[in-house]
C-alpha cells in the first residue's frame, strides 16, 4: 500500500474563533469516529480563570472532575489537586489582560464506555507558570460534547481560538 | 518526485498529500489482563514513533506501578530514565540508571478507584537512526478523585544502544496490565 493510502490518522474534525465576546463555547455532537482527541486553544489576552466541561449529550456540570497539577513558576515546582470538582482542568487558564494563553488537551480513548475518563492538559499562564495537569471525569459516558467556559463568569475575548483534532488508532 | 509531476500530466490533479502521522500498530488488553503488549516488525520508514495509552495494573493493592518499556527485546541494564511528577502535595524527581527496562509512565493496582486509567503519550526520537542512542519523552499521569494516589508526570529516557527500534514490549512493573489497557502506536514523518 503507498503512503497516499494509508488512513489519515490526525485529523481537525473543528474549528471556532470568537467573533466577539462571548461566555462560552461548547463543541457538540463531537464525532466518535477516533480513538483520542485533541483540544488545541489559544485564549486572547483578557481571559480570565477558564476551564472546560465534558459530557455526552450536554456538558456533565455535576462534581465529577478531579485532577492533580504539576507546575513550575521559575523558581520552584509545586503540586496540587483538586476533587469532586465540577470543572476539568483546575480553571486559571488566562489571567492577563495583555498575554495569550494556549492550552492542549489529550482526551484518551474518550469513547470507550468501560472506563473513566482521564485527559492530559499542557498550558501556560500568563503570570509565567508552566502546567501540566492530568484531570479525571468520573464517567463511563463516551464524551461528545466539550464545553470551554471561565469560572469566575467572565467572557470569552474575541479572537481566541479553539480547535478539536481527532486520531484514529488502527 | 518524478511520479508527482507525471500525475499532474496525467490525471490533471496534484497528488494526494502524504499523511505525517500515522497509525501503525494498536494493542488492547483483553479479559484476565496480560503480562505484556507488543508492537514487533516496526518500519523504519518513520521519522518519530510515538506510543498513545492508557493502563492499569492486576497488582494486589492501591499504589502506582511503572509502565515499562522494553526495546528490541534488551533485557540488559542498558536503560535510564528521569521523573519529574506532582503527587497533587508536593511535587518531586528522581532518575535511574543500569535498568533493565525503561519507565514511560505510572499505573494504578486493583484497589485504586474503579475504572480509572492513567494515560502516557510518549515520543521515541529518531528511532531508525544507528549513529546514536535512543531517547523519549513522555508526560502522563491518572487522577483517582483522592481515592488513592494521583499523579502529573513528565519522563524522559535513554536506551543505550544505536540499534534501530524495531520491537517495542510494555508491561507494568507490577502484577500484569489489566482488561481495557491500551496503546496504540503511530508513526511521524
Amino acid at each position: 500500500m503507498g503512503s497516499n493510502n494509508m488512513a489519515v490518522t490526525y485529523e481537525p474534525i473543528a474549528t471556532y474563533t470568537i467573533p466577539s465576546a462571548q461566555s462560552s463555547y461548547t463543541f457538540s455532537s463531537v464525532s466518535t469516529a477516533y480513538t483520542d482527541l485533541v483540544l488545541i486553544g489559544n485564549m486572547a489576552a483578557g481571559s480570565t480563570n477558564f476551564d472546560i466541561q465534558v459530557g455526552n449529550g450536554s456538558a456533565d456540570t455535576g462534581t465529577n472532575y478531579s485532577s492533580v497539577r504539576l507546575y513550575g513558576n521559575g523558581s520552584a515546582a509545586g503540586s496540587d489537586r483538586q476533587f469532586n470538582n465540577s470543572t476539568g482542568i483546575m480553571g486559571n487558564i488566562g489571567n492577563s489582560t495583555t498575554v495569550p494563553t494556549n492550552f492542549m488537551i489529550y482526551f484518551q480513548n474518550y469513547k470507550n464506555t468501560s472506563i473513566f475518563k482521564t485527559f492530559l492538559t499542557r498550558f501556560n499562564d500568563s503570570g509565567a507558570i508552566a502546567f501540566s495537569i492530568t484531570g479525571l471525569w468520573r464517567s463511563t459516558s463516551a464524551i461528545n460534547t466539550i464545553k470551554i467556559y471561565s469560572t469566575s463568569g467572565s467572557n470569552i475575548p474575541a479572537g481566541s481560538t479553539f480547535t478539536i483534532y481527532g486520531i484514529l488508532a488502527a | 518526485m518524478l511520479n508527482n509531476i507525471a500525475a499532474l500530466f496525467t490525471d490533471g490533479a496534484p497528488p494526494a498529500p502524504t499523511a505525517a502521522f500515522e497509525s501503525i500498530q494498536t494493542a488492547t488488553v483483553g479479559a484476565g489482563g496480560s503480562s505484556s503488549v507488543s508492537f514487533t516488525s516496526i518500519p523504519s520508514t518513520y521519522k518519530h514513533l510515538q506510543i498513545r495509552g492508557i493502563a492499569r495494573n492486576t497488582a494486589a493493592g492501591t499504589a502506582s506501578d511503572y509502565i515499562l518499556l522494553k526495546i528490541n527485546s534488551d533485557t540488559g541494564a542498558n536503560y535510564a530514565f528521569h521523573w519529574l511528577y506532582g503527587t497533587g502535595t508536593a511535587a518531586g524527581a528522581t532518575a535511574s540508571t543500569s535498568r533493565s527496562n525503561l519507565p514511560i509512565g505510572t499505573c494504578w493496582q486493583t484497589s485504586a478507584l474503579a475504572n480509572s486509567f492513567s494515560s502516557v503519550v510518549c515520543d521515541l526520537l529518531d528511532y531508525s537512526n544507528t549513529n546514536k542512542y535512543k531517547t523519549t519523552r513522555a508526560r502522563g499521569g491518572g487522577d483517582t478523585n483522592n481515592a488513592s494516589y494521583q499523579e502529573a508526570n513528565f519522563m524522559s529516557g535513554l536506551w543505550m544502544n544505536t540499534n534501530a527500534i524495531s520491537q517495542i514490549d510494555i508491561s507494568s512493573s507490577s502484577g500484569n496490565l489489566a482488561q481495557y489497557s491500551s496503546f496504540a502506536l503511530y508513526g511521524v514523518k
